[in-house]
């Protein structure tokens, strides 16, 4: 296998939009192609992540579409569904092709606009990545597998669930917090900034005004904080948002002529998981611990060796799993680790710099690519007020639908 | 070899309230809802055995912003039932507002709920509910 590098990265800003899916895709794919310094008449495939599009747009085929708006001339355009991870498990696919030797330079991204849809609809075709015939019938939703895993970690580690949700709760306030500083995140905004500018709107309005002592006594208001799927809270879950994020993959020989600062793919993983009744004890997700291990043997990298990793906090629990099964803190002890601030930037690993899926957004399709996406800047050290000093080594994590796939990416600097 | 317990028929046996699955003839493990094989072995050597619906609750949430077509709040569960496999279902009988960890391990016995799905769900959708025992 040839080493293959990420030469070129681009993002749209995530939030609600009125662009289509393959007018975001282009304004990503246009940004990492001219940061790469080719033309798109250079790139041989194109491997794009989306995963409602029929259900947003009534458009399938959106790969070919894709490649002709950014005149990609009659390359092979392929879109991947792996619910959530679409774009990571698009990802790996391009990254096995160029490692192969079969492609010299590709470009791989995700789109979902998923707002459009409204959260009755938006919430009937995310159940599509349920278990259609035994899961589905039951009103299942993806807070309601959350709520479930919450529920049964607090039992399994005998923590008291207020204590649980308070940790919870921190896991939001530092996503929020780190998305301060992301200018292209759907919510740039600390939960602080929510929290004033909610105090501001009722006193503009006239209406009584909340003194909510701090964060935390917000977070526990449910008029500002309701209840979504027991025991998770708005502020527990990530947004609908749409958007896209593409990145230009070159082999390493290629790569050394178009940059100098190749970023280079050092292991990947990607492992399935079947329906949620198969998987038993979901505090555990047996995929990610697979994925993982394969991704971290690619590389011969441990979970010691990581400076900063983007996760798949989904939702709030959801990042407190991943932290564990990654191998970052020990089964039943991710919760007590957000306490103690080690997932901060600047603490034991920096978790979510972005702001993650919770605070920069989470626009489905385009996710995987989009954690890539911060990993390279902040290997490059472009990342501002939210940069992770030093880093060298960074890691992906994206999870689809109940736990039923995980892909991992593992990303180190080339110079 | 033909699919030995399809949806469908696992789908009119539940709205009867019988519980159907297969049972491992090589390793006797027992594989709900149906799967082509074992999910304990993968063997296709498997018999259609209907089994007793009762189980205890494992972990549970409370869905208070449904899908389009459902009406919340309501009470999903993950139920492992007395024949080792786990399987999601709707807690009845409890307020949804009640719901607290205390029904965690709780003894429950099987029902059925019938919707009439939508256009993305290939017919009417059954499911299977849990009312506590005694």
């Amino acid at each position: 296998m040839r080493e293959v590098a990420v030469v070129g990265v681009g993002m749209t800003k995530f939030g609600v939009s009125e662009k289509t899916n393959v007018e975001m895709f282009s304004e990503a794919a246009m940004e990492a192609i001219n940061q790469s310094g080719i033309k798109p008449k250079d790139i041989q495939a194109l491997f794009l992540g989306n995963t409602w599009g029929d259900f947003e747009e009534g458009q399938v085929a959106l790969a070919s579409f894709a490649a002709a708006d950014i005149g990609l001339p009659n390359i092979p355009a392929m879109r991947f569904e792996g619910i959530c991870a679409s774009a990571s498990v698009a990802l790996r696919d391009a990254f096995m092709w160029v490692a192969s030797g079969f492609y010299d330079l590709v470009l791989v991204g995700g789109t979902e606009r998923a707002c459009i849809m409204g959260t009755p609809y938006a919430t009937r075709a995310f159940a599509t990545g349920s278990d259609g015939r035994y899961e589905f019938p039951c009103g299942i939703t993806f807070p309601s597998v959350f709520g479930m895993m919450a529920h049964l970690y607090a039992k399994k580690y005998s923590i008291p669930l207020d204590k649980l949700k308070e940790q919870m709760a921190l896991v939001a306030i530092k996503n929020h917090q780190n998305a301060k500083f992301n200018p292209k995140a759907h919510f740039p905004l600390s939960i602080q900034d929510i929290m004033e500018n909610r105090r501001k709107r009722a006193e503009k309005q006239g209406k009584s005004t909340p003194n909510w002592a701090d964060e935390m006594a917000f977070l526990h208001d449910p008029s500002v904080n309701p209840l979504i799927a027991d025991p998770l809270q708005l502020y527990d879950c990530c947004p609908f948002s749409d958007g896209a994020a593409a990145l230009v993959l070159a082999s390493a020989e290629k790569a050394k002529k178009l940059t100098d600062k190749p970023v280079y793919i050092a292991g990947v993983g990607l492992a399935s998981n079947g329906p949620l009744h198969n998987q038993k004890d979901i505090t555990r997700v047996k995929a990610r611990e697979i994925s993982a291990k394969q991704a971290y043997d690619m590389a011969g990298l441990g979970p010691q060796d990581i400076d900063v990793c983007e996760l798949h906090d989904c939702f709030t629990i959801a990042e407190i799993a991943a932290t564990e099964g990654l191998g970052f803190f020990d089964f039943g002890k991710g919760a007590e680790a957000v306490e103690k601030g080690e997932t901060k930037i600047g603490g034991k690993i920096a978790i979510n710099p972005s702001g993650g899926l919770k605070a920069k957004g989470h626009p489905v399709g385009a996710t995987g690519v989009a954690q890539a996406y911060e990993i390279v800047k902040q290997l490059r050290g472009e990342c501002g007020g939210r940069q992770v000093e030093g880093a060298r080594i960074g890691m992906t994590d994206t999870l689809g639908g109940d736990l039923c796939t995980v892909c991992n990416i593992i990303l180190k600097r080339g110079w | 070899m033909e699919y030995q317990l399809t949806y469908n028929q696992y789908k009119e046996a539940l709205k009867e309230n019988k519980l159907l699955g297969l049972r491992c003839r090589e390793c006797g493990a027992y594989t709900v809802p149906p799967k082509k094989v074992c999910l304990e072995c993968g063997s296709e050597d498997l018999e259609v055995v209907k089994l007793s619906g009762k189980g205890v609750i494992r972990t549970f949430t409370v869905t208070r912003v449904p899908p389009e077509g459902f009406k919340g709040p309501y009470i999903i569960a993950l139920i492992e039932l007395e024949e080792g496999p786990w399987l999601m279902g709707n807690v009845v009988g409890v307020d949804p507002d009640q719901a607290s960890m205390d029904l965690i391990g709780k003894a429950v016995k099987l029902g059925h709920t019938v919707h009439p799905g939508d256009k993305f769900s290939a017919g009417e959708l059954v499911a299977a509910t849990f009312s506590l025992e005694n």
